[in-house]
């Protein structure tokens, strides 16, 4: 449709990609870029479930059968930086560079040559994590959250290189968001006001505020922990002044927005799919809006929630507690607006649909227990068990994950021109959604009945309940073969789809070619076009 | 095949539902008025919960089910409405300020500790307890039984695996009881689910927590926060007895600790010093330095051969005593261990070092 040929005179530009491996090392193509931080996030993924297929190995039966505890404890943690740093966050980056471009009427980023950087920092950062497990002493074992003094005097030397490589996550996840901003800023079609934009566009714009305002504070935090290790500093260390309780504000003033990039964009994804497959306009476009900024605000003045029994003041418990409680606030209005969007719909259940629709189930469980956790007092007995534990895998793997595998499916006919298996993907999801709560839903039991965790043994009336969540762990972890074979299968011999695969789909990528051309839009749509594609236009 | 059998055993086990009564599914009540606040509170948010899960997931069911077009259900378009919007944010607003009311107050009155009647100093080490009474002068170190520690690679687990320790926390019923909690070392949390007793113990700060137990028997619990290498084994047994049998536990104990202090005056033989240096060796170093003293090179160096180990007693002792980065200072530890478990390090492990006398280590303190 909209190829530029006629408008840009011919040896100014290259219209396709270059050819070989040189193509993805040099690329600047939004697209391209998008592939790559899919394909890396899809590698991590891999890596840090087997990691996490060792951690339900040992946790099958009591008793230490396959590794030492130390190792254990790398896993654990590696698994968690893995999973959030290399998995979650890059998806959601590849998503945006695919997506947004096209959904804003743009050609490109804004800022393509950055683009290229801020992604080929990755796999360097992601390997220099990775090489640690190689190193004298081992991977960093201190969690995800690595509380001082335990990163810091308590620490193999490996620790020095997790700094580093959290350095360069940083980086890059800065410069991701600050070309988002300015893209969707600079770079939107004339005609399109911010209240036009889909909700994708939304969710991503906020949470590339989040990340320029939590990623810094990481970095100072593991500087202070650099500093501490080898400099002879103390902020950490109370026989020199310091406050080891310190470390967890800074880390959680980081950590709790964290958890929000995790989650924001996979709202607006939701936000796309539902309307799709309910052939019916999202509900309340404008509240969505303003709870997506609410919650981003909030997710800053509530770290301390992950606090609770460090010591707190009364004072500062009972504001915690209200700040976090204000949060379901929003976010239930976000699944109000989601049920309210298929009540009286035409609804079908394509793949996507059937993702989307159990992580509005799944997701709202994990809100559940998160509201749960947030009353300071039951918080007590809550606190650094298996609760947590299912908790926190209800709201990333279920939620998170949840949404970016809708997301691929629908629009991978876009990127491919291709449709997927559609009966595959089916069986794919049953798969998945029947073992993933297998896997975690037993873990409530767990943690209630009073299982601590990143324990790698434990005592003889938790050995149920383990054992049926490594037998889900296991059926889970396989399912990911089969996904792996879905998306390759489309690539390769997926049937042509038309530009518009899903007949309920409205927005801008949807007017391009059935596989959307190398450059996105060379024309700016019009305001007809962008009206008619608008997600508040009934 | 093993694990296949016990598998398949628990499967079966799954099916025959009565077997859950025994395995935990809910919160504990526990035995302290704090603990019956906290699961007031947990069960009245659970069920809220389960009310707005029926309510949301019933008419998002209803919905998928009528609402679908293969039943050909035609789509409506109506996608606004402030008036409902303003209603499903008020209404959680107000459930919500229903629930803080008294979570709130739960919160106030647990933190109170004004009015303890006693005092436990509970001090955390990688990776066991040391409890102090202040008054009483009872001091002692808890570590992880003996007998959990010899089956954690075999498939025969002792009773109470992983949740039975050599010395137990005794307590008196029915007494308010103030815990003030530190570490040594790293953040440590000292657990015990019963009393709704879970305080972290931050090196170099001192937190409290109170409770009055209100039940006389044995309570178990754990550390829950992750302290390195042997964090799942370092649990907590708590005895809640009367207080005529705690009166003579505490007088039992002082002549047991009196009876040590004379001990330290004497001078013991080789063959005694080596036999009680080998269990407190076992107990307190084995965890780093390992039962055969080789050790977790790098980080934890053996024992065996070392240069420390097979040199003046002097540099010995010292590093036993104050510890040096990684290796825990073992000033805790009396004296009579101290030169026990140094004379066995200098006489075990074809080491060829001296014997050391509690005197020895009495002066270098
Ligand atoms: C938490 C782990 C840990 C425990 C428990 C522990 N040690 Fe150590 N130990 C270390 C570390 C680490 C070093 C090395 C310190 C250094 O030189 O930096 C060490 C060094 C030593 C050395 C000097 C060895 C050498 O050649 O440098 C001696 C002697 C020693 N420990 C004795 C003991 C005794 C006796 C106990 C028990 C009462 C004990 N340790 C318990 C970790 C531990
Ligand atoms: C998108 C996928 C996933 C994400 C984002 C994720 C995230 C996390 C995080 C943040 C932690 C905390 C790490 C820590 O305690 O230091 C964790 C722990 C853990 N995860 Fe995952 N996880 C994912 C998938 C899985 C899967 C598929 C399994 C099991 C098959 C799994 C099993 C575990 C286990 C057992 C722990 C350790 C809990 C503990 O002892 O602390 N995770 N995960
Ligand atoms: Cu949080
Ligand atoms: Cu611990």
């Amino acid at each position: 449709m909209t190829t530029a040929t006629a408008t840009i005179p011919h040896g100014v530009h290259h219209h396709g990609p270059e050819k070989g491996l040189m193509r993805w090392i040099k690329t600047t193509n939004h697209k391209d870029i998008g592939s790559l931080y899919m394909w890396f996030a899809f590698a991590m993924l891999l890596i840090g479930g087997a990691l996490a297929m060792g951690i339900r190995a040992e946790l099958l039966q009591p008793g230490m059968q396959l590794m030492e505890p130390q190792f254990f404890n790398q896993l654990t943690t590696m698994h968690g930086l893995i999973m959030v740093f290399g998995a979650i966050m890059p998806a959601f980056v590849g998503l945006g560079n695919w997506l947004i471009p096209m959904m804003i009427g743009a050609p490109d980023m804004a800022l393509p040559r950055m683009n290229n950087w801020s992604f080929w920092i990755l796999p360097f950062a992601g390997g220099i994590l990775l090489s640690t497990f190689f190193m004298e002493g081992g991977a960093p074992a201190f969690g995800w959250t690595f509380y001082a003094p335990l990163s810091t005097t308590f620490a193999p030397d490996s620790t020095d290189f997790f700094i580093f490589a959290v350095h360069l996550l940083g980086f890059s996840s800065i410069m991701g968001a600050i070309n988002i901003i300015a893209t969707v800023l600079n770079m939107r079609a004339p005609e399109m006001k911010l209240m036009d934009m889909p909700l994708f566009v939304w969710t991503w714009l906020i949470t590339s505020f989040l990340l320029i305002g939590a990623m810094p504070v990481l970095a100072g935090v593991v500087t202070m922990m650099l500093t501490d290790r080898n400099f002879g500093t103390a902020f950490f260390d109370a026989t020199g002044g310091g406050d080891p309780v310190m470390f967890q504000h800074i880390f959680w003033f980081f950590g709790h927005p964290e958890v929000y990039i995790m989650i924001l964009p996979a709202f607006g994804i939701t936000s796309h799919i539902i309307p799709t497959f309910a052939r019916k306009p999202l509900f309340g476009y404008s509240s969505m809006v303003y709870a997506t900024a609410s919650i981003a605000f909030l997710s800053y003045i509530v770290w301390a929630h992950h606090m609770f029994l460090t010591g707190m003041p009364v004072a500062g418990g009972l504001y915690f507690m209200y700040a976090t409680m204000l949060i379901a606030v929003p976010t239930g209005v976000k699944v109000f607006n989601w049920v309210a969007t298929m009540w009286r719909g035409s609804m079908t259940f394509e793949a996507p649909m059937l993702w989307t629709l159990s992580f509005v189930f799944l997701f709202t469980i994990g809100g559940f227990s998160g509201l749960m956790l947030g009353i300071a007092p039951a918080d007590i007995q809550y606190h650094d068990t298996y609760f947590v534990v299912a908790h926190f895998h209800y709201v990333l793997v279920t939620g998170a994950l949840w949404a970016i595998i809708a997301a691929t499916l629908y629009w991978l006919p876009k990127w491919t021109g291709k449709m997927y298996n559609e009966s595959l993907a089916k069986i794919h999801f049953w798969w998945a959604v029947i073992s993933v709560n297998i896997l975690f839903f037993p873990q409530h039991f767990l943690g209630l009945a009073g299982m601590p965790r990143r324990i790698p043994d434990y005592s003889l009336q938790f050995a149920d309940f383990n054992l049926i969540s490594s037998i889900g762990g296991f059926a889970f972890g396989a399912s990911f073969f089969l996904l792996t074979y879905i998306v390759v299968d489309c690539i390769r011999n997926g049937k042509p789809v038309s530009a518009r695969p899903w007949k309920g789909a409205k927005g801008l990528e949807w007017t391009l070619d059935a596989k959307a051309p190398y450059h996105s839009f060379n024309t700016p749509p019009s305001r007809a076009l962008i009206e008619a594609e608008s997600q508040h236009s009934a | 095949m093993k694990r296949l059998t016990t598998l398949t055993s628990a499967l079966v086990a799954l099916v025959s539902t009565n077997v859950f009564a025994e395995y935990g599914l809910n919160m504990t009540e526990g035995v302290t008025s704090v603990s019956r606040n906290i699961y007031d509170l947990h069960m009245m948010v659970f069920w809220v919960c389960v009310v707005i899960a029926v309510v949301v997931f019933g008419t998002m069911f209803y919905s998928i089910f009528a609402h679908r077009q293969s039943k050909g259900h035609q789509a409506a378009n109506f996608h606004e409405s402030t008036k409902v919007e303003l209603l499903w944010t008020t209404i959680p607003i107000l459930i919500l300020v229903s629930m803080a009311i008294p979570a709130s107050k739960a919160l106030i009155d647990l933190e109170d500790t004004s009015k303890a009647d006693m005092t436990i100093k509970i001090t955390a080490h990688q990776w066991k307890w040391q409890y102090d009474y202040p008054k009483e002068n009872i001091s002692f170190i808890s570590n992880l039984a003996q007998s959990s520690k010899d089956s954690i690679k075999g498939d025969k687990k002792p009773e109470h695996y992983l949740l039975e320790v050599d010395n137990r926390l005794v307590l008196p019923v029915d007494t308010s009881i103030r815990f003030l909690v530190t570490s040594n070392d790293v953040i440590h949390n000292w657990w015990v689910p019963d009393f709704g007793v879970k305080q972290d113990a931050n090196p170099g700060f001192i937190n409290d927590a109170w409770a009055k137990i209100d039940k006389i028997g044995t309570y178990r619990g754990q550390c829950a926060e992750l302290c390195g290498k042997d964090h799942g084994f370092m649990p907590i047994v708590v005895d809640v007895v009367s207080k005529e049998d705690y009166a003579k536990w505490v007088a039992k104990q002082q002549s047991a600790q009196a009876a040590v202090a004379a001990s330290a005056n004497k001078i013991w033989s080789k063959s005694e010093l080596m036999a009680k240096g080998e269990s407190v060796y076992n107990t307190n170093c084995a965890a780093c330095h390992q039962k055969n003293g080789l050790g977790l090179p790098p980080v934890f160096p053996p024992v065996k051969d070392s240069k420390i180990v097979n040199g003046p007693a002097s540099e010995h002792i010292k590093i036993v005593l104050h510890g040096k980065a990684a290796m825990p200072a073992f000033k805790i530890l009396n004296d009579v261990d101290l030169a026990a478990v140094i004379t066995y390090e200098r006489v075990a492990f074809e080491n060829t070092g001296s014997i050391v006398q509690p005197a020895d280590v009495k002066s270098a303190r």
